[in-house]
């Protein structure tokens, strides 16, 4: 049997949910005989590569530079894995939304600042107006909520994604779990 | 004592039922092991309707009833759970995340919260709605409590607790629709209430994290609720 491409992606997120995804622990291995990680914050590959089976979205959309990644991402992905509460519900990344972007750039970079105050314009993506759910931006296949869902809901989830089904996960994780 | 007279027979989801002509088919729901997902009704309290989670089908009205306030009829035929009532009490949850800001992982009522139960219960996995995000008020003038407007559903429990029980009538509603708040007094910082008697029970009704006592970090605020039913059968037992 072929190996599925499988790949993890971290967006306006704690990366907490990635290392829920790491404590899957021995399970991982089992899991590598099933796919291959083609692209993660976990392997050094530079390109999100075409044609990935599962692709687990950690984080909101937050940035530009999330909002082209995610783009891409959703282009070249079957299905599309919305994983943890800031990827569904935007959760503390949000926690900006009710303010306008530029008193949080006010905040971050000016008000707490005393070394070369002002905010960042190379390197650092432009923040959007507004962080938001990944749904909001582009079409999910399936939602894992939980702060993080736990290593047990996240090998459940991709396992059977990976055989080509779709996990019922309603009583095992909830916002917040 | 109950007259005869007054026990209604009725059908609730296709099975016969019997019931006293004062009991609501929520009440009777209940009785019979029926699962009807409410919010602002609470025992102990008069309910108000408000958040139309209960709403059931009546055969031969058009009109959806809410559970909490319809009463027993003869020959009655109730659905509780059809798809159209599914569809819009997902809905109905859905609208109470995506009003104000609600964020579980970093709530004091975390694992202790009756709104979030609730979404799982309903199985919602993620919000069809854009998000408001709306800029809201955090009261923690008060010395025992805070209130977090973020985190305030409108169900009213606080209200009512507060005028029925306690007959302080600190908090009221303020605002239409979207505009709606909670307010103590007359919208005046809650810890200058003169009318507040600092009883907590606002506090203990309250099914989210919008009300909680201080102190209490992420997860640890747990609602206790046992007062409500003893007072209340105390009064009905001295009137």
């Amino acid at each position: 049997m072929s190996r599925k491409k499988l790949a993890t992606v971290w967006l306006d997120g704690c990366s907490g949910c990635h290392m829920s995804f790491l404590d899957m622990d021995e399970r991982l291995i089992e899991l590598a005989a099933k796919a291959e990680l083609v692209y993660s914050p976990l392997v050094d590959h530079k390109e999100f590569p075409p044609d990935v089976d599962v692709t687990l979205v950690e984080g909101a959309v937050s940035s530009e530079e999330d909002l082209h990644k995610i783009q891409t991402i959703r282009a070249r992905t079957k299905c599309l894995v919305s994983l943890g509460d800031c990827a569904v519900t935007a959760n503390v990344p949000g926690m900006r939304n009710p303010f306008p972007v530029i008193e949080v750039y006010d905040r971050a970079y000016r008000e707490n600042t005393t070394l070369d105050p002002g905010e960042p314009n190379e390197v650092v993506p432009r923040l959007l107006p507004h962080a938001r759910p990944v749904h909001e931006v582009v079409t999910v296949d399936v939602f894992v909520p939980g702060c993080p869902p736990s290593a047990g809901v996240i090998y459940e989830a991709v396992t059977a994604l990976l055989e080509g089904k779709h996990p019922d996960l309603s009583a095992k994780t909830r916002f917040g779990a | 004592m109950t007259q005869t007279g007054d026990i209604k027979t009725l059908k609730l989801d296709g099975r016969d039922v019997s019931a006293r002509a004062d009991e609501t088919i929520l009440q009777i729901a209940r009785q019979n092991g029926i699962f009807i997902p409410t919010m602002c009704e609470l025992e102990g309290l008069s309910s108000p309707g408000a958040c139309r989670l209960c709403l059931v089908e009546v055969k031969g009205s058009s009109k959806l009833m809410p559970a909490c306030l319809t009463h027993a009829e003869e020959g009655m035929e109730v659905t509780t759970g059809s798809e159209r009532l599914v569809n819009y009490r997902r809905m109905i949850v859905e609208l109470f995340f995506t009003e104000r800001n609600h964020v579980c992982s970093v709530c004091v009522s975390n694992g202790n919260c009756e709104l979030q139960s609730l979404a799982q219960k309903v199985g919602l996995t993620h919000v069809h709605f854009p998000y408001r995000f709306p800029g809201e008020q955090v009261d923690a003038s008060h010395g025992r409590f805070i209130a977090d407007h973020n985190r305030c559903i409108l169900c009213t429990r606080c209200v009512r607790v507060c005028d029925e029980i306690e007959g302080a009538h600190t908090w009221d509603v303020m605002g239409r629709g979207i505009q709606s708040h909670v307010v103590t007094d007359l919208h005046e910082p809650w810890g200058a209430s003169a009318s507040c008697t600092g009883c907590g029970k606002c506090v203990q009704v309250c099914p989210t994290g919008a009300l909680f006592e201080k102190g209490r970090s992420v997860a640890e605020m747990h609602k206790r609720r046992q007062f409500l039913p003893y007072l209340t059968l105390m009064r009905e037992g001295r009137e």
